[in-house]
């Protein structure tokens, strides 16, 4: 099956090896007999209502503040696709946005685009470090690595992605990492977060699915994940060892 | 306040500390007198400082600085005493050794880590201060571009009297000479060499006034090259010091014109690649702002050996060990590149590792193109601490599992390649940082290089 992705701003927000994460996608879908068809969605294009799977990335603050009132002409296409049970992953910076609003250290406000239901600050000390977290709603672990000045804080009724178990997460203190809602995953694990969480990456690919085909979510057949699953437990060991210290 | 240490005595305690050190086979001894130092009284780097009767040159860049420098070391040699900090330890209490080291020195020569220019700027009041570029690296370390850029523009602020040479090719670094009085302007003119189009993994690639993107009439390293925004018109400024008229010969070296206000000279260069152009443009303009004739700049470039690790060709019995550092996306990408000028190769051990100075954020593996190297690679031998990471980044680019050997242990990843690479062959061998010093010293420790502190001093 055809899996139609739109990848906002390709371009800008990139910071943290974003391709990576597109990168698995496409060939764990492609081992499953899918094709992943990935379509960037750049400054002042239209957002077709056709995409199975969103995706966007990292930027340092520069290119984030230049993509954010491209974004906000862009919300209520992008909130249609997900109440239409599209899926979608944002990292990082991406996810910040996907939020009400970002306010920066001096004050200012950059308004977000309100998919998610979460605010951010910008703290002055940015939490850096590898992280690990428990996903109850999955039985399984995500790891991976932070690098944000942002306390994201969601609102009571929202759902984390995931629980801290080393890190700091959203904002260091509630213990709580990322947001999920529908199909949508924000996240501030960044970089190659999918390459070393094989299942994670699965979930996504079988949400875009059954986004395609209207049905429930199939499941995939299983892969040889050896090496995914080593990496995942040597970055496992670092986030014990070392996550949530500055 | 604290009165100042007298220095005599104590250096001397202090460098005997050093050889200590050296004794203890605590990794060359480079930076622990200088930590005592700094700890004891910081005010001495100072003191130490202001000795050197023709004053101190900091370099600094993301890509190249401990080439860069070593060229401007060895450009002046003949001609000044120079005290450098060669062994790369370019953090403030590295910069105090080599101060400690070289009392008979007439000249400091320091290069400088990004984030410590500011610090070891104010310490030492330069009189010359060489900015080379700006890439994307360790952004756990170093955070983002802006935010470094904006504290090499105060520090640029705070030194009004020392000359200024900067990297026209770079928009951000350009930039940082667009208030000082008086700035030699470096860059490169060869649209022979320009890559077709930016890199993936090209940063400041915005306009910096506007945001537009710029147009490149010609991009040669990264976001390095001859670049004017569409919309408001900020270009690339005028050049007083030139490289062109450029012709790579593969892994073998390079040669180019030199041409600046004092002259012009054809420069030989044993290291490879269009990026040791830029650090060669960058060293020659340094060495003319301290003085040094277009003659000494040929003659140095002539005589310049790589500085360690950097690239470096170890014989290992009837095998080669081509070493290659890589860092950052923006210096691996060129690595491949020169990699590929020459004949690919069909073993490589890539070292990734994780400590603080190798970046403890493994996710820029992702943006470098490694991908030109997957067709004529057999095997690939991925060790260091991340073994698996970079593992998975060759099998996620297409490169059949099959051919990935994951060996944590550094030395049994380099036996393994030894084992792979047929007689008279040479083994291409990628780490990072730390990856490099601990597999240049099995290798020394087999007999075949000199440790690097030796090699330094």
């Amino acid at each position: 099956m055809r899996i139609r992705v739109g990848h906002l701003y390709p371009d800008y927000l990139n910071i943290y090896a974003d391709r990576g994460n597109i990168a698995v996608l496409a060939e764990r879908a492609r081992r499953r007999g899918h094709e992943l068809d990935v379509a960037a969605i750049g400054l002042g294009d239209p957002v077709p209502g056709d995409f199975d799977l969103y995706y966007v990335g990292g930027g340092q603050d520069r290119e984030q503040e230049l993509v954010a009132p491209d974004l906000a002409g862009k919300s209520e296409a992008l909130r249609a696709a997900v109440e239409d049970d599209a899926a979608f992953l944002a990292v990082c910076g991406g996810y910040q946005l996907l939020g009400r609003s970002y306010r920066d250290v001096a004050g200012a406000e950059l308004p977000g685009i309100g998919l998610l239901p979460l605010q951010t600050v910008a703290g002055t000390t940015r939490m850096i470090g590898d992280v690990l977290l428990d996903c109850p709603w999955a039985g399984r672990t995500l790891a991976g690595f932070e690098n944000h000045a942002g306390r994201t804080l969601l609102d009571a009724e929202a759902e984390p992605l995931g629980h801290v178990l080393a890190g700091f997460g959203n904002d260091g203190v509630s213990g709580q990492e990322g947001c999920r809602y529908r199909r949508a995953y924000g996240t501030y694990l960044h970089g190659p977060l999918l390459p070393r969480n094989p299942w994670f990456a699965d979930r996504i690919l079988a949400d875009a699915l059954a986004h395609r085909t209207g049905g429930e979510a199939p499941q995939l057949e299983p892969l040889d994940d050896e090496l995914e699953l080593a990496a995942h437990e040597v970055s496992s060991a670092r986030a014990w060892a070392r996550g949530g210290r500055y | 306040m604290r009165p100042p240490l007298a220095l005599g005595l104590e250096t001397a305690a202090f460098r005997a500390a050093g050889a200590l050190s050296r004794l203890a086979r605590r990794g060359g001894g480079t930076t622990i007198p200088g930590k005592l130092l700094w700890k004891l009284d910081p005010g001495a780097i100072d003191a130490l400082a202001r000795r050197l009767p023709r004053g101190s040159a900091l370099v600094s860049a993301t890509n190249g600085k401990t080439t860069t420098t070593a060229m401007v070391a060895e450009i002046l040699r003949p001609s000044v005493a120079v005290v450098h900090n060669a062994s790369g330890a370019n953090l403030v209490s590295g910069v105090a050794s080599s101060l400690l080291a070289g009392r008979d020195a007439e000249l400091g020569l320091f290069e400088v880590d990004e984030a410590a220019l500011p610090e070891v700027a104010r310490r030492l009041d330069p009189r010359a201060l060489l900015l080379a570029n700006l890439f994307r690296d360790q952004l756990d370390r170093y955070g983002e571009l802006e935010l470094l850029a904006g504290r090499w523009r105060k520090a640029v602020a705070d030194l009004p009297h020392a000359s200024l040479v900067v990297n026209g090719d770079d928009p951000q670094v350009a930039d940082l000479a667009s208030g000082a009085s008086a700035a030699r302007v470096f860059g490169i003119d060869d649209p022979a060499h320009a890559r077709p189009a930016l890199q993936h993994a090209a940063d400041s690639k915005y306009c910096l006034r506007c945001g537009t993107p710029y147009d490149y009439a010609a991009a040669y390293v990264g976001h390095l090259g001859d670049y004017r925004c569409p919309k408001c018109g900020h270009a690339r400024p005028s050049l007083d010091v030139v490289g062109s008229a450029i012709e790579l010969h593969g892994l073998e070296g390079v040669a180019f014109t030199l041409s600046a206000p004092e002259g012009t000279c054809r420069a030989e260069l044993t290291l490879p690649g269009l990026y040791n152009v830029y650090n060669a443009v960058a060293a020659s303009s340094l060495a003319l702002e301290l003085g040094a004739s277009v003659g000494d700049v040929a003659a140095g470039l002539g005589r310049f050996s790589p500085a360690f690790g950097r690239f470096e060709r170890i014989e290992i019995g009837e095998r080669r060990v081509l070493m290659l550092l890589i860092k950052n996306p923006a210096g691996a990408n060129e690595i491949v590149r020169t990699l590929l000028d020459a004949d690919p190769p069909r073993v490589a051990v890539i070292a990734l590792n994780d400590e603080i100075a190798d970046g403890r954020d493994v996710s820029w593996i992702w943006d470098v193109d490694f991908e030109p190297l997957l067709s004529g690679l057999e095997t690939l031998v991925a060790t260091g601490a991340r073994a698996e990471e970079l593992a998975l980044r060759f099998a996620y680019a297409g490169l059949p599992r099959a051919r990935i050997e994951v060996v944590g242990s550094l030395e049994a990843a380099l036996d393994r390649g030894l084992a792979l690479t047929p007689a008279g062959d040479e083994l291409a061998v990628l780490p990072t940082y730390t990856a490099m010093l601990a597999l240049r010293r099995l290798v020394a420790s087999r007999g075949y290089v000199a440790n690097y502190w030796e090699a330094a001093a």
